[in-house]
């Protein structure tokens, strides 16, 4: 086949060689396990530290405020319930959106099934969540607040700062949780700034290995752990650390380009894209202006997602429709913004990576459009 | 918009004709944490030190916390560089203070003019900005006596600067103006806060720490490496004298009465750390001690190990409660460091029942019978010694 053009990012990344070659240098070399106490087991540690050093830079806090897992579903995971354990006694209400990531969504569920009062909020039309609807669902009573950052199918950025002024406000005594897999290493973060006390990350998104990621949890913010066995993590996460995967995680956010430099570079091919697809008939843009540039949604009314998404990749071309962890479903992102059935089932997200063209974009284009002419009718 | 740190200096400014020396020496110690981060320009006008990095889009947040950590400094504050007209100085406030003046309610404007020359006086100035901001941010009262945030308008003289509320920097006097030290470090939760307390006092450290392998590990001396680490973001860089203490321990053990291991030990400790001091031109040996803690820091053990050196010996933690030294350790953040389980020289072969009444008299004699100077010497020539930089 020929040249293979990945534009599916936000579903996983290509390992970039750096990371690769760590995991291998620490499954062959530094296999010691971090907790025995001899010189392998202490380079093993060190090894460890380095990495939780790494992550801890990029989020500007505390390497004791960084915990490994096994990527962005435990880390929301443990946050929601995390948190919800540890303020059980203070209030009943937990209040989220109705676009975030499934495991946010259903971990939320879950609680609601436990008794828990849970609130989604919808976004309106530009697929932000107004500030009102905070002001009014954030009371005394809420004792968790779970917002993401840059959501994974339309990269729509919510105001996370200004929900935390909200949550100070309210004199709730909620913890502050921000899914940031999407965001993290394509928009600088800073928890303390953001005023956010549990931060979410994963690795396979930016180039690193799937089955790690991190939790930050604000020094002084307490939650449950969900896991129990060794002192690992400090207890948040018990279980030998998987040493491989984490180091190459931070060899991979330490090859990452300058966040504004590549901002602006991305941003770039967002335009051009939306430009080249737009020449196409019948094809609409359902990303607003301004989200974030690494993902790009758009709709080719009239033929299904499915159907176009199979049709691209025999061409060696891999993008996705709406968030691959729905596999199919139709999506309550879109769906909450209000969009026609039509836009909806047609959706396809382009997500970009550092490894992407301009080339990449016109063969895309190219093909979308031959698939608008032939797909459509065939049909 | 030019946003600089605004610093002013502690005790410092109370010295007579030696002021100038230990400004000097602040403003180096600046320069060096803060070029770490971004090259800056550091000037010092009217005693106030000025810290403006030379590129736009700098982590202004970062420098922050890196000059909440140097001793000498009595306040800080970010503040925006207006042009020393009041149109520069109006536009100037009300976008710099945006996003804080809208997350509050009411707000009070302090003025000093230090240039006279400035057409409006410092009231003037007050009034006219306070009624600016109160017009521009319309849900913002004007409250004198419990204001949400004071914002204050400065006119130097080669510049005019706009700032919300200054910070509590890290107080004592610049590291360096009061000569050299030696630390000795264990791996606790007391030898870093004492470090720490006495660099604040201006003292320049180095650090002494007995490593007595197979029976403590290589995680025990790399934790006191990271001890020191936290403790050098204050403190400035400073070497690390790792002594090979095995042996005098086992000899120890092996020749002296169970009850006085300890306090024997200790001696050879500061016997050693005298040394050390005494090569690298310290003046004084640092201790974490605090009166009455553990059986070796009783007035009469105490007695008798500061007779084994002639140097002073400061014990900045003598008079405090445990509690009182963690709370510092949590500040500094050593605390997490300290309390990870990792065996020290100060824990290998303790006695079960040690003298809390030694008697110098039979102190010495049990130290004498074994070769001191000849341990003492071996020792000092196996240290193994670490560069330690935050």
């Amino acid at each position: 086949m020929s040249k293979i053009v990945y534009l599916d990012n936000s579903a996983t990344t290509v390992v970039c060689e750096e990371a690769a070659k760590k995991a291998y240098y620490i499954m062959t070399e530094k296999y010691g396990n971090p907790s025995s106490l001899h010189t392998l087991g202490f380079e093993a540690a060190k090894e460890l530290e380095a990495a939780r050093d790494v992550i801890a830079g990029s989020l500007s806090v505390s390497p004791t405020e960084i915990f490994f897992t096994s990527g962005g579903t435990e880390s929301n995971n443990t946050a929601v319930f995390g948190a919800v354990n540890a303020l059980k006694r203070r209030g009943n209400r937990i209040v989220t959106t109705a676009i975030e990531h499934s495991s946010v969504v259903e971990a939320a569920e879950k609680l609601k099934k436990d008794g828990y009062e849970v609130i989604f909020l919808e976004p309106d039309e530009s697929g932000v969540i107004p500030k009102e609807k905070f002001i009014n669902a954030i009371n005394s009573d809420t004792i968790l607040v779970s917002v993401m950052a840059v959501n994974n199918e339309t990269g729509i950025i919510q105001p996370i700062k200004l929900v935390s002024n909200i949550i100070s406000k309210s004199g709730s005594p909620a913890l502050f949780h921000c899914d940031a897999v999407q965001a993290f290493g394509k928009v600088n973060l800073k928890p303390q700034k953001l005023g956010v006390d549990l931060m979410s990350i994963s690795s396979h998104k930016i180039h690193g290995p799937k089955g790690v990621g991190a939790l930050y949890i604000r020094k002084g913010a307490r939650i449950v752990p969900l896991h129990y066995g060794g002192e690992q993590e400090r207890k948040i996460r018990p279980g030998t650390e998987s040493l491989p995967l984490i180091c190459a995680f931070a060899e991979a956010v330490k090859v990452l380009p300058n966040i504004d430099e590549q901002h602006e570079r991305i941003s770039e091919l967002w335009e051009y894209c939306k430009e080249k697809v737009l020449e196409i008939p019948n094809v609409y843009i359902n990303s607003p202006d301004g989200v974030l540039p690494y993902i790009l949604n758009i709709s080719a009314v009239g033929v299904r997602s499915e159907t176009m998404l199979h049709y691209l990749a025999e061409s060696g071309i891999y993008v996705s429709s709406g968030s691959a962890c729905a596999k199919g479903k139709k999506s309550h992102v879109l769906t909450a913004m209000g969009l026609s059935p039509e836009r909806i089932d047609s959706a396809i997200r382009i997500s970009f990576s550092k490894f992407n063209t301009k080339g990449d974009i016109d063969i895309f284009a190219e093909k979308l459009a031959e698939g608008m002419k032939n797909l459509a009718k065939s049909r | 918009m030019k946003e600089t740190i605004l610093i002013k200096v502690g005790e410092i400014a109370l010295k007579g004709l030696n002021r100038r020396s230990f400004e000097d020496v602040l403003i180096k110690n600046i320069k060096r944490r803060v070029n770490c981060i971004t090259p800056c320009e550091v000037k010092i006008a009217q005693s106030t030190i000025a810290v403006t990095p030379y590129k736009d889009n700098v982590d202004f947040d970062e420098i922050e916390e890196c000059i909440s950590k140097i001793f000498g400094i009595a306040t800080y504050s970010r503040a925006c560089i207006a042009e020393k007209n009041m149109e520069s100085i109006l536009s100037c406030a009300k976008e710099y203070l945006a996003e804080t003046l809208n997350e509050i309610n009411s707000f009070k404007v302090e003025s000093k003019r230090s240039d006279k020359k400035f057409p409006l006086t410092s009231p003037e100035i007050s009034r006219e900005v306070g009624g600016f901001l109160a017009e521009e941010f319309p849900h913002l009262i004007v409250d004198v006596h419990n204001p949400d945030l004071v914002v204050t308008v400065e006119v130097r003289d080669y510049a005019a600067f706009i700032r919300g509320a200054a910070k509590k920097g890290a107080g004592g006097i610049p590291v360096g103006t009061g000569g050299n030290a030696v630390i000795l470090i264990s791996g606790g939760i007391d030898s870093p806060v004492a470090a720490w307390t006495m660099a604040k006092r201006g003292l320049s450290l180095t650090a002494v720490h007995f490593a007595s392998p197979p029976y403590t590990s290589e995680r025990a001396e790399d934790k006191v490496v990271r001890l020191l680490k936290k403790v050098s973001e204050y403190s400035g860089r400073m070497q690390m004298y790792t002594v090979p203490f095995t042996k005098i321990q086992e000899q120890i053990k092996d020749n002296c009465p169970e009850e006085l291991f300890t306090i024997i030990m200790r001696r050879f400790m500061m016997q050693i750390s005298e040394r050390i001091a005494r090569e690298k031109n310290c003046g004084a040996l640092i201790t974490g001690e605090s009166l009455g803690q553990v059986a070796s820091q009783t007035i009469g053990a105490i007695g008798c190990t500061d007779e084994a050196c002639r140097l002073p010996v400061f014990r900045p933690l003598i008079g405090m409660d445990k509690e009182e030294i963690i709370e510092i350790s949590r500040k500094i953040d050593t605390f997490d460091i300290s309390i990870e389980p990792f065996e020290d020289c100060c824990t290998v072969f303790t006695p079960k029942h040690p003298r809390t009444k030694p008697v110098l008299k039979y102190v010495v004699e049990a130290q004498n019978k074994l070769p001191v100077d000849e341990l003492i010497d071996e020792a000092v020539k196996n240290v193994k010694v670490t560069e330690i930089s935050f």
